[in-house]
């Protein structure tokens, strides 16, 4: 029972806060350049519209492998939220955005299938920081299990600062922010019209949204991992400091152009190795 | 019947215009006009688009272009034409390449007079397609409705 | 049993050579296919009801060991006259040497303990189903393949009985390998293999055939000559050749096992092609593709990596463990970079396979048994799915006359039960549900557990990379398409190996946990003496669940799509495409064929921008750390 009540949470209240953080970051956004910006509930104006309108797709695979990518990245945050491992839950979600990438390739239109071989390219970027935070949280609290992890005596972060600037750096990736949107974005102004999500209309595109946002929530929830610990009062800290990484991903959204590929793969990756990989060499060399 | 009006998104597309009126209609999206506060999204894909913008008038090159992409549009959706190339083909009409206004090819829903085509006058023009395109979707549930009873 | 299943094989390789008439001699090969499968699994079921334990067996066998000699001085003798015909003198004296060697102390060197000869336990059971049940399906498969074969090479000349033969032969080599206890009759039977690779390289007789076979046959024999050096050591040091007690001194720490377990650990690499060596196997490609299935997947390359998991306890926490995990993991690494940029689907095939064996190495070099678990599933999983794939890429290019993955656009459709299989095998190899990525999820925690930092690296960033060609794979072949179905020629016989492959990496999916259970952890427990559990059972079980939901998820949203009333729109080709979602309006107003390729970095980690330097950094390391072992034990 206890774990079916984070679940029910989760499945209830992601979407709610992740449209809501969509809303805040547009907001925000449009103030950062002197706009008035939309409505904070914009983003489920949207939705709603989109679930709306004439039901279209290019390809006849196209919507199944959509709600494919959907139900796993539920599924993943589910699985996070019920405390099993965090390994795992990475695995599946990866599982989960192969999907995406499958339901872009298959319409085989031009700026959706490089789309979805920029997508493809962006998780092997950050695939390893990924995979190192897992590791890092599991080297600073001795297990895989994410209920565990947060009843421990001090916050997992002050043992990994590295791993958690690599995480947060990869963060912008996932998030779909600039310098490293390349493969969307959440902007209009994309040389390949929309990336991955070009034929993704109405209802299919609704579907996408609503799983960026329980999708962002588990990334976010990964981010309170590092802080909370078996204070309650480190649930607080927790969302301010989820609520100062959103800013801060915002922040750099606004004031970063998007790069080459090229120039994302080395500076991920360096950053991984230095900020991650040091602080893997600190620990283990420390045990 | 669901209240679609606060998220029209649009399609631009640039036509033989001398851009004038493209320029006026990037304007919108700028701190001072800042269509965004209606919801307004400038998307570049006619999948995602509800209303379309059309600038500058149709030739032969771009006749079939408006056409296809007027018809990757899912319904409903609404046509705006902006600028007098676009209502009637302005002063190329005699032009040996222009066919005419955007409503030569697809039909054109609401004219948004002006050479160019002012701000405001697009602003308007988009609010009037907010409510045909608010009216055109209490339409299409009804229509899905109805089917979906049969 | 084990007679049989030596001698069987290389009895049925001289029926093969002997009979011409294709239409008999490929019913006998279906029959003794069929046969060697049998006895496999006969042998494995008696083992069982015998109470899993190891069976030690001929400890006097001085007859067959005479002729052992004999039989190793004939292939020498084979191996310099190939040599010297295609003018490769030097590479004669690496046949040359450790045979003379061998043979002067077998002769006239100390006399040596009485030993058995030969081990049945739970690994070598592991081995032999996996060489009997995936190489004898090869040899069903190659029986269609090599007719198709000939029927589009009309240049090449036909020695279809040869072909066979040298498959039986290496069958039956495989079954001596695995069995043997003895270092002696290892080292026969290694270098059998090392010879028959060399010969179905070298099948078609071509420059670039005979250039790479003449590789593959010096990396080797090069091997081999490591191989001979350390039984010769190990026979003077110790006065036996028995690999159990070489394993049992070395896990001791005796300082005498050193030097023998790195230099057969240094063959072990050659033989599974890591980085310095990776070279031979890529030239293997130019065979037709039974042997290199047969080389890749079940048998040549995993000869290495039992050899290694037979070591693994002898090199926890020591400088050649060190040495061959870390080896192991940069070739992981690195090849699945390079990999990257191939779009020959062999060659990507080739490089994954280094890049996974690379894997098994290093989790057998860490040493630990939570490693090995992960390293035994690793090579299970491996063994399957690469097989598979092998013998669909083989049946694709007969069918389209390409193993182009750019021209496998769509093949999904295109060649529906083809592009199917290619998408089970290349799922297994990767994707979450399945077996890889679970073993490579416990590699990864028992290499922190191990605090091997350059370890846990390499993975996390191998996997990533693997991924990513992978992907690209599968995406490319489900991409929509309106090119033309392509007449499927694929043979029944191929298609019969091919779904009982894609059966069988289903089934080993599900029923993981239960193998693991009932199989890998008493293995485990037999080399070690204790298993630690990386994943408790409870896990496994969840995971398995989780796998059936996953699976799940496709077909419950296919139902529902499919009800899905849709309103087809054209792709979105900023309005200029043609109307068939595969061309678009060019500047001349004509319809231009719409081309999409994959990306591929070719200036950015193409094999000739990282393989040399790769390969030096190797050597280079391996030589320094030989030199540190070897130096270290000597002084």
């Amino acid at each position: 029972m206890t774990r079916i009540i984070p679940i029910l949470i989760y499945l209830v209240l992601a979407p709610i806060i992740g449209g809501l953080l969509d809303g805040i970051d547009r907001k925000i956004s449009a103030r950062m350049q002197g706009r008035i910006g939309p409505p904070l509930l914009q983003p489920f104006y949207d939705v709603k519209k989109l679930l709306h309108k004439q039901k279209i797709s290019v390809n006849k695979s196209q919507s199944f492998l959509i709600l494919c990518f959907c139900i796993t990245q539920i599924f993943t945050g589910c699985l996070f939220y019920a405390g099993s491992d965090i390994l795992f839950c990475f695995f599946i979600l990866s599982t989960g955005a192969t999907f995406l990438v499958f339901a872009s390739a298959i319409t085989s239109s031009p700026y959706s299938t490089m789309g979805a071989s920029r997508e493809l390219f962006q998780m092997m970027v950050y695939e390893p920081a990924v995979l190192l935070a897992c590791v890092g949280l599991y080297l600073a609290t001795g297990t895989f299990n994410v209920n565990e992890m947060i009843q421990k005596h001090v916050s997992a972060v002050l043992f990994l600062p590295g791993f958690f600037v690599a995480y947060v750096f990869i963060l912008t990736i996932k998030m779909r922010k600039s310098p490293f949107d390349f493969s969307t974005s959440h902007h209009p102004h994309q040389e390949l019209v929309k990336g991955v999500t070009t034929e993704m209309g109405a209802t299919n595109l609704a579907i996408y949204s609503i799983t960026e946002w329980y999708e962002n929530v588990f990334l976010l929830g990964v981010v309170g991992i590092f802080i909370v610990n078996e204070n309650p009062l480190s649930y607080l800290f927790a969302v301010i400091v989820i609520l100062a990484v959103c800013f801060l991903e915002t922040l750099i959204d606004n004031t970063c152009a998007r790069v080459k590929w090229n120039t994302m793969l080395k500076s991920t990756w360096l950053v991984t190795l230095l900020a991650a990989g040091v602080n893997l060499m600190v620990l283990m060399l420390g045990r | 019947m669901a209240n679609v009006k606060k998220s029209p998104w649009l399609l631009h597309y640039d036509g033989s215009s001398c851009n004038g009126c493209d320029i006026e209609v990037l304007a919108c999206l700028t701190p001072v006009y800042d269509v965004e506060r209606f919801g307004i999204v400038n998307t570049g894909d006619p999948m995602q688009a509800d209303i379309l913008l059309i600038t500058g008038g149709i030739n032969y090159q771009n006749q079939s272009i408006v056409k296809q992409i007027y018809d990757q549009m899912p319904r409903p959706k609404v046509v705006v034409a902006v600028g007098v190339c676009a209502c009637t083909g302005g002063v190329f009409k005699e032009c040996y390449n222009i066919l005419g206004g955007a409503d030569t090819i697809i039909p054109v829903d609401i004219y948004v007079p002006g050479c160019a085509a002012r701000p405001q006058a697009i602003i308007d023009g988009v609010i009037k397609a907010v409510e045909l395109f608010q009216q055109r979707s209490d339409e299409h549930d009804a229509l899905e409705k109805s089917k979906k009873k049969k | 049993m084990v007679p049989f299943l030596i001698c069987f094989p290389l009895f049925v390789a001289l029926l093969m050579y002997v009979i011409k008439v294709n239409k008999i001699r490929n019913i006998i090969a279906y029959i003794s296919a069929a046969v060697v499968m049998v006895a496999v699994l006969i042998m494995s079921v008696l083992w069982v009801m015998d109470g899993c334990n190891a069976i030690l067996l001929y400890y006097e066998t001085e007859i067959v060991d005479k002729v052992i000699l004999s039989v190793e001085l004939l292939l020498m003798v084979i191996v310099v006259y190939l040599c010297f015909k295609y003018k490769k003198y030097i590479i004669s004296l690496l046949t040359i040497i450790p045979t003379l060697l061998i043979a002067y102390v077998e002769i006239w060197g100390p006399k040596r303990d009485m030993i058995n000869h030969i081990r049945i336990d739970y690994l070598s059971i592991l081995m032999c189903i996996i060489i009997g049940i995936i190489g004898g399906l090869i040899i069903i498969y190659a029986v269609g393949y090599m007719h198709g074969y000939h029927h589009h090479h009309i240049e090449i000349e036909d020695r279809r009985n040869y072909f066979f033969m040298l498959l039986f032969i290496f069958l039956g080599a495989m079954f001596g390998f695995v069995l043997s206890s003895s270092l002696l009759w290892i080292d026969l039977f290694w270098e059998t293999t090392s010879i028959c690779s060399f010969l179905l390289i070298g099948y078609t007789r071509t420059d670039e055939a005979i250039q790479n076979s003449f590789r593959a046959l010096w990396m080797n024999l090069l091997g081999g000559t490591a191989l001979a050096l350390g039984i010769v050591y190990q026979i003077y040091e110790m006065n036996n050749d028995s690999l159990q007690y070489l394993v049992g001194m070395g896990s001791w720490g005796f300082s005498s096992a050193v030097i023998p377990v790195a230099l057969i650990a240094f063959a072990a690499l050659t033989k599974s092609a890591q980085m310095p060596f990776s070279k031979w196997l890529l030239g293997a490609m130019v065979a037709p593709t039974p042997s290199s299935a047969l080389l890749h997947s079940a048998t040549m390359v995993k000869a290495g990596i039992y050899i290694l998991f037979r070591l693994a306890p002898a090199m926890t926490n020591t400088v050649t463990g060190n040495m061959i995990s870390f080896i192991g993991g940069f070739t992981f690494f690195v090849a699945s970079l390079i990999a990257i940029a191939q779009s020959d689907g062999k060659k990507v095939l080739a490089f994954s396979t280094i890049s996974n064996l690379g894997l098994m190495v290093a989790c057998a070099g860490v040493g630990e048994s939570e490693t090995l678990w992960a390293g035994i599933f690793l090579m299970i999983f491996h063994a399957v799915s690469k097989s598979l794939l092998f013998q669909d890429i083989g049946a694709t290019e007969n069918a389209m006359h390409s193993r182009d993955i750019e021209d496998m656009h769509g093949l999904l459709y295109r060649l529906p039960r083809l592009g199917a299989f290619m998408f089970i095998g290349i799922a297994g190899m990767f994707l979450a549900p399945f077996g890889m990525l679970i073993s490579k999820w416990s590699a990864l925690k028992a290499c922190v557990d191990d605090n091997n930092i350059v370890m846990v690296l390499l993975i996390v960033f191998g996997s990533a990379t693997t991924m990513f060609y992978w992907t690209k794979w599968m995406a490319k072949l489900i991409s929509a398409t309106n090119e033309p179905k392509i007449k499927d020629i694929t043979k029944k016989n191929e298609l019969i190996s091919l779904s009982i492959h894609a059966i069988l990496m289903i089934l080993l999916c599900i029923s993981f946990p239960i193998l693991s259970k009932v199989y890998v952890v008493p293995l485990l427990k037999e080399m070690y003496g204790s298993y630690v559990t990386v994943l408790s059972m409870s896990m496994l079980y969840t995971l398995v669940i989780i796998i059936c939901f996953i699976f799940a998820i496709p077909s419950i949203t296919f139902g529902y799509t499919r009800k899905l009333h849709e309103n087809k729109k054209l792709a979105y080709m900023s309005g200029i495409n043609e109307g068939d979602n595969s061309s678009f309006t060019d500047a001349f107003g004509e319809a231009k064929k719409l081309q999409m390729s994959n990306w591929y970095f070719k200036d950015f980690i193409g094999q000739r921008k990282l393989m040399i330097p790769s390969e030096i950094f190797a050597t280079v390391l391996l030589i320094v750390m030989l030199s540190i072992i070897l130096g270290g034990a000597l002084l």
